[in-house]
């Protein structure tokens, strides 16, 4: 999808929010660690939801398991309408967060819950990117 | 019943499922003037006001107080999505006991269908090739649709319990028997199970029948205590417990994907009431999709964490059932304006004072009303008995 227009939502970052963006178009996934008590979380926020410490940015191996996933099969609004039918899943990292993605590279109907997927980046503009993911091992 | 305790005494509902002649607003006012000639109360008796909606920028509450007329001593504009009606009267009660006002009311209203058409559950979130903030920005770009949402949570139970469309199916076979003895329900012929597994899929593994409409539709209803109840035109319905709770707002924050927040909200208004699951003659619950009913059904205790396919099966919710679901025709079939949580009250009260006609169920003293707010997100459980 590298080159493409993108037509879909875009996201609109904020300082603090950039990092994961510009991660993502190096070909890193990121998530938060706290460093006080451990508790991994996405999305990125300012404060620890377990424990109220300040989070830390923490990689991920870019790797994981479809939790749950549907086949998106009607959807009226652009660009979306033209890509159905398509999949979008809750994907569990090992670190111990989940995403919501969408699953390419195979059929909708191949996609089932426990599936090894791996991330790729798609940019949205020059530098900030948005993790999708395909058939791993 | 102690004086002050909490009772409601006056329903109403607005012109639906479909209503092109009525504003949003119009919609409000027809619902109070039903609910307060229901039970012969006047607009000058409310002193409290609760009201929700999905405009007047967050500031609903104070735009319905001030079209409607209504001097409000004790005012809530708490927003949980479908829910904040059960939580309404979670506070609204709370209110009452406590002295802060005589007479509530609790109004919602909505052209939603006249000005926005179908497009609710598959306009997708967030907006076109727009900028997207916060936590929409790891979700919208991806489409998932609202009722795709509720299939992440379908897709999961499937998968860790065995839960068959076969069983979401029979849901919507059963709310759609009781809409066939509604005369305003929006859809009335009746369904099979092979209807709805025929139905197209809008996303998998909800068909199209899974979900529910979308109307216009408004509703009101009125709460004071018992003692000012007295002498109204109405039995007094009883608000014997009513909690809430919450366990995310967006579906990607679940954190788990087969269970709600009711899990929490029941067992406490159970508790508050002094009864158990087994005491419950009716239930009034959120059905969004048919998803939601089974999540809820778990939740609160009518059976174990992964059994609700097959207690639906076994017909319990259909009308002749042990525990008859949405006698109005719910807004699987029936009428969903876009926060359906106040039409569970207003049915849950006309069962309770055996007003419900052909959906009557013999003998009802104990109703449940579980409302879901977002994503199976907000939950509020409300527990009311005839007096």
């Amino acid at each position: 999808m590298r080159g493409e227009a993108w037509q879909r939502p875009k996201p609109a970052p904020d300082a603090f929010e950039r990092p994961f963006f510009e991660a993502a178009a190096r070909g890193e996934l990121l998530h938060q660690r706290c460093p006080a008590c451990g508790h991994r979380q996405f999305y990125p926020r300012a404060v620890c939801t377990a424990c109220g410490a300040d989070p830390e940015w923490a990689a991920s191996a870019g790797r994981g398991v479809v939790h749950t996933y549907t086949v998106v099969r009607q959807n009226g609004m652009p660009p979306f309408r033209d890509a159905l039918p398509y999949v979008v899943a809750m994907i569990e990292l090992p670190e111990g967060v989940r995403m919501m993605g969408n699953v390419t590279g195979c059929d909708a109907d191949q996609v089932h819950v426990g599936m090894a997927v791996e991330a790729y980046a798609v940019e949205f503009e020059p530098g900030l990117a948005l993790p999708f993911w395909r058939p791993g091992r | 019943m102690s004086p002050r305790d909490p009772v409601i005494v006056g329903i109403g509902l607005s012109d639906f499922p479909v209503a092109p002649h009525l504003s949003t607003p119009q919609h409000h006012a027809q619902a109070m003037q039903r609910a307060l000639a229901d039970c012969g109360l006047a607009k000058r008796d409310i002193d409290g006001f609760c009201c929700v909606g999905m405009g007047g920028g967050g500031a609903e509450a104070m735009v319905m107080a001030e079209y409607l007329g209504i001097d409000h001593r004790y005012v809530d504009s708490t927003m949980t999505g479908g829910s904040s009606f059960e939580f309404h009267v979670q506070h609204a009660a709370a209110a009452l006991r406590q002295g802060l006002c005589e007479t509530v009311l609790v109004s919602y209203g909505s052209n939603f269908f006249s000005a926005r058409g179908r497009t609710l559950g598959t306009g997708g979130f967030g907006g076109r090739g727009a900028g997207v903030t916060g936590p929409d920005m790891y979700q919208a770009p991806y489409g998932l649709s609202l009722v795709g949402a509720y299939a992440l949570v379908a897709q999961r139970h499937m998968h860790e319990y065995g839960t068959k469309p076969e069983h979401l199916a029979e849901i919507a076979v059963g709310v759609r028997e009781f809409a066939g003895l509604n005369p305003n329900a929006m859809y009335r012929d009746p369904i099979t199970v092979s209807d709805v597994l025929a139905s197209r899929m809008i996303a998998d593994p909800l068909h199209l029948l899974d979900c529910c409409v979308v109307s216009d539709g408004g509703g009101a209803f009125v709460m004071t205590t018992a003692e000012r109840a007295r002498d109204l035109r109405q039995p007094p319905v009883r608000a014997l417990g009513a909690a809430g709770g919450q366990t995310h707002w967006n579906i990607s924050q679940m954190p788990d994907f087969t269970r709600s927040a009711a899990a929490q909200a029941a067992p406490e208004a159970f508790a508050q009431a002094g009864l158990a699951p087994a005491d419950v003659d009716v239930i009034q619950f959120y059905d969004s999709f048919t998803i939601t009913v089974l999540t809820l059904l778990e939740d609160c205790g009518f059976c174990a964490k992964g059994e609700g396919g097959a207690f639906v099966a076994e017909g319990h919710l259909r009308r002749g059932g042990r525990l008859p679901l949405n006698t109005d025709g719910g807004g699987l079939s029936s009428c969903h304006s876009g926060m359906r949580g106040i039409f569970l009250i207003i049915e849950a009260v006309r069962q309770l004072r055996g007003q419900a006609g052909p959906a009557q169920v013999p003998g009802a003293e104990i109703a449940l009303c579980a409302g879901s707010g977002g994503f199976l997100s907000g939950i509020g459980t409300v527990l009311l008995g005839k007096d």
